[in-house]
């Protein structure tokens, strides 16, 4: 008398984990649609349009977009390096220095933002020389937000980056060394297409992760719209002046990150890679 | 020399010491048990390994020298190797992985593609230029692998087990390969096997490699017929016996018949028949063994635990049988004498040509 | 023989992970638990607990009255919140269990009383003027408002919902210097600790903040006739859960005692 089910269910329903622990993680789902099934119920949706296109919102935008970019760029261009000699190249300390560069990571972010200005501040270790060599005063500038954020977010980039190349078979390598291949050569022409998931991933992560800095960025970049008032400062400041314009502005931010997780496909996030050889 | 080497590597369990001398075009076969150095020994040559004392010279060219601190990068020894597992690069067509070596050199993508499409053509393999490398097949890949190694046009080749992780068939195809090239542009080669039809097809001399000792070398036939230790006996001494498999037989050339297993695919093949299956007897035999011919002793090899004969004849053969049987046949050399062997104990291959 | 097992449904997990959200949405939404806490109507022997949201500015004035209200009443409890007065107003808006709301403007106590949050009417307890500040020994040698728009000059100010936003900006107005600030502050106290530290050269806060340095910032007098008076207003707020104790800190803040205190920090007189 049984029911005649699909292959497809019946596989389904003999792996999925017991109905106790599906009971738990529903708990776990429910704790985070909550929040933005509220907000999305909060947001004033009549004005929301009107809100969006202030200029104060438009600029936020448009600040938060280019800072975060140009943050993603320098974790890229910096970070694979760092990722490439953390794993492969084996200096005595290199768990300190490790340790050192993934700090950020746990780190408050306002204390990242203090100690930005301990290093590049008017009085910090490097603030008069910048501003002597290149007349350049990082605090209170966009190149202090780019450089917030880089701060903050480049650990993502080289932690993905660092795990998939220690995943990684050398194998492929070897060979392209033994066909003529400088070590530079086998990297850019056989490693790195290797790992590109992970380095997408990982730039993916980064970024977003910069779009959505705050303490380290009011803290040494301050808030001056168009200057520095990326988008979560300007939802912070909203929040008291604006509540309606901080729900519309939390929402797009929102949406923007939620697009670029859902893009990013099950394996990038994981930070897996497979060998780049065939048999 | 081509290869002067003499140098010591510390592995997990034991220290692996070689010196070995190869001359120009030579080939050599580096067989042992798993485990026992012949790949340590091989990245050592190739680079991949720097070796902690000794010297290494490569066409004259001291390339490692743990003294004095020398060390050449494997980009710049100018040596093609050829691994077990084809490593061909997935994100480069099978046209590019070839040009690979000579663009990593220099050389405008163009003119490498165009020699690249040559070796490719030297190997039929030109079907396959715009392929990825994971659409091929485990001997197709090892192909494309031998031709990449060969297209920087290296003075020494290594090949690491290079036909281990393939089927019956395609060890046959890379065997057929690398003999057509001994011919047409001989290269020095060290090839690492376990594998001794490897070594029998392509090697003019063979060392035995075991826990990082070179325990017996010497021409292939000679090691064969004396072997030091069992397991070089159980490694090496095979019978080969090339000739057309038909109706389920194998002619030889000179007219010799051999039966073969019912399924052996029909066509040119080659057989081999370990020392063990071939059993010896004063009269002629009868029974089950349909495999008989009267044979004449040519040398004896005695050892506390077994006696080796070889045997000549309509098929040449190498018998292993105990000092008990050898004692009770009074086996000299001279003797006439009948050898048998099942046909289910010969092992057939395809014999490709060369 | 039949099977014994239950019909499989494939329905079964999902309408569990449903029950759940549905269930935690109610109960989120229908949920409403103020903590109640004890208190009595005697004045002189309260107790409880007391939360005090105050201006960042009262932030030396209120630790000391806090100090003196427990032990003048020690059953009491006293929890003081600084902030921007912006901040703190919002934050009564949105339902924190605040008792009393001191602000440094009358605009954010405006916002409260607008959502009728607050019990009572608010009194002004104190007035404060304002001052430039700049940093220790004042290198950048200010000496008056229109110093502020020298070339080079990194002036911060708060955003204008802050009260000393909107002060400092009156300021410069009446005295009709432009200065492009480098830096939108959160609250008073983020100018100070940027020009303390270096970071900044200089700012307009409240003449209390400077002397709350102690000497790690200097200041720069402020002419009367261009200077903004910052008024303090406080009120309990009607969503209270301790009223008598909330009366009677705004009564101790506007009796001798407070008045004296909130003097000697440099606070001028209601």
């Amino acid at each position: 008398m049984s029911e005649h089910r699909g292959t497809r269910a019946r596989s389904v329903e003999l792996r999925r984990p017991p109905l106790a622990i599906i009971a738990i993680a529903a708990v776990a789902i429910a704790f985070f649609a909550l929040p933005f099934i509220g907000l999305l119920w909060r947001v004033p949706w009549t004005d929301a349009w009107s809100l969006l296109t202030t200029q104060s919102s438009l600029t936020a935008l448009r600040l938060s977009i280019t800072t975060s970019l140009w943050a993603t760029a320098l974790s890229i261009i910096f970070g694979v390096p760092l990722a490439w000699v953390l794993a492969r190249y084996g200096f005595p300390g290199r768990r300190v220095v490790r340790a050192l560069c993934l700090l950020s990571l746990v780190l408050p972010p306002v204390v990242g933002g203090v100690a930005l200005f301990a290093a590049y501040g008017r009085r910090g270790l490097l603030g008069d020389s910048l501003f002597e060599l290149f007349g350049m005063r990082l605090p209170f500038s966009t190149a202090g937000v780019v450089l917030a954020q880089t701060f903050i977010a480049m650990p993502f980039l080289v932690l993905t980056v660092e795990a998939a190349l220690r995943g990684l078979d050398q194998r492929p390598e070897d060979a392209a060394r033994t066909l003529g291949a400088s070590r530079w050569y086998a990297f850019r022409r056989v490693t790195l297409p290797a790992i590109r998931p992970a380095l997408i991933a990982g730039a993916v992560l980064a970024w977003a992760r910069a779009l959505g800095e705050f303490g380290a960025t009011i803290t040494f970049a301050g808030n001056f719209p168009g200057r520095t008032q990326t988008m979560p400062l300007s939802v912070y400041l909203a929040l008291e002046s604006n509540p309606g314009q901080a729900l519309v502005l939390s929402v797009v931010m929102i949406a923007i990150s939620f697009g670029v997780l859902l893009s990013l496909r099950d394996q990038w996030l994981g930070g897996s890679t497979e060998a780049g050889s065939s048999r | 020399m081509s290869i002067d080497a003499n140098f010591q590597i510390q592995l997990a369990e034991f220290s692996l010491e070689v010196e070995l001398k190869l001359t120009e075009g030579e080939v050599l076969a580096v067989l042992g048990p798993n485990g026992s150095g012949k790949s340590t020994l091989l990245r050592a040559l190739s680079g991949l390994q720097p070796i902690e004392s000794g010297v290494i010279k490569i066409h004259d060219v001291v390339v490692d020298d743990a003294e004095h601190s020398l060390f050449v990068m494997p980009e710049h020894r100018h040596v093609g190797v050829m691994f077990q597992s084809s490593e061909l690069f997935n994100n480069l067509s099978v046209l590019e992985n070839v040009a690979f070596g000579l663009r990593s050199r220099g050389t405008k993508r163009n003119n490498a593609r165009a020699h690249a499409a040559e070796w490719l053509e030297r190997f039929s393999l030109e079907q396959f230029a715009q392929r990825r490398p994971t659409s091929l097949s485990g001997g197709q890949a090892q192909r494309v692998a031998l031709a990449r190694a060969l297209a920087t046009n290296p003075n020494l080749l290594l090949l690491d087990e290079p036909t281990s992780a393939l089927d019956v068939r395609a060890k046959a195809e890379i065997r057929r390969d690398l003999l057509r090239l001994r011919q047409q542009r001989p290269v020095t080669t060290l090839l690492v096997t376990h594998d001794p039809l490897d070594a029998f097809a392509l090697a003019d001399r063979v060392i035995v490699l075991e826990e990082g000792r070179i325990v017996q070398s010497g021409a292939l036939d000679d090691v064969a017929s004396h072997p030091r230790s069992r397991h070089i006996a159980d490694m090496v001494g095979l019978s080969l016996v090339r000739g057309e498999v038909r109706d389920g037989a194998l002619t030889t050339p000179s007219g010799a018949r051999l039966v073969v297993p019912a399924d052996s695919p029909p066509g040119l093949s080659v057989a081999s028949i370990r020392p063990a299956s071939v059993s010896l007897h004063r009269a002629e035999p009868e029974g089950s063994a349909r495999n008989a011919w009267s044979m004449t002793v040519t040398d004896i090899d005695r050892h506390p635990e077994r006696v080796r004969a070889r045997l000549n004849g309509p098929i040449p053969l190498l018998a292993e049988l105990t000092p008990a049987g050898a004692e009770a046949l009074a086996l000299t050399v001279g003797d006439t004498i009948w050898a048998s062997v099942k046909a289910s104990e010969v092992t057939v291959t395809p014999d490709l040509g060369t | 023989m039949t099977s014994v097992l239950p019909p499989f449904s494939r329905s079964r997990p999902v309408a569990i992970v449903s029950a759940v959200v549905v269930a935690v949405t109610l109960l989120a939404t229908a949920c409403r638990a103020p903590s109640k806490s004890s208190s009595t109507t005697s004045p002189d022997s309260l107790s409880g607990s007391l939360t005090v949201s105050a201006a960042s500015s009262l932030q030396g004035a209120f630790t000391d009255l806090k100090v003196a209200f427990e032990k003048a009443h020690p059953g009491m409890n006293v929890t003081v919140n600084f902030g921007a007065s912006s901040t703190l107003a919002q934050q009564i808006i949105d339902g924190a269990p605040v008792d009393v709301f001191a602000s440094a403007d009358e605009a954010n106590m405006t916002k409260v009383s607008n959502k009728k949050l607050q019990s009572g009417t608010p009194k002004i307890f104190a007035t404060n003027s304002l001052e430039i500040i700049v940093r220790k020994g004042n290198p950048s040698k200010i000496a008056s408002l229109a110093d502020l728009s020298k070339s080079g000059l990194i002036y911060i100010t708060c955003a204008p919902e802050v009260p000393i936003g909107k002060y400092g900006a009156q300021v410069l107005q009446k005295a009709g210097v432009k200065v492009s600030p480098a830096s939108l502050e959160p609250d008073v106290k983020g100018i100070v600790a940027k020009v303390t530290a270096g970071e900044a050269d200089a700012g307009i806060v409240y003449a209390t903040d400077i002397s709350a340095t102690k000497g790690a910032a200097d200041g720069v007098v402020i002419p009367a006739d261009v200077n903004a008076i910052a008024t303090y207003p406080i009120v309990a707020i009607s969503t209270s859960t301790n009223s008598t104790a909330a009366q009677s800190w705004i009564a101790f803040v506007t009796g001798t005692e407070g008045q004296t205190i909130l003097k000697n920090y440099g606070f001028g007189a209601p």
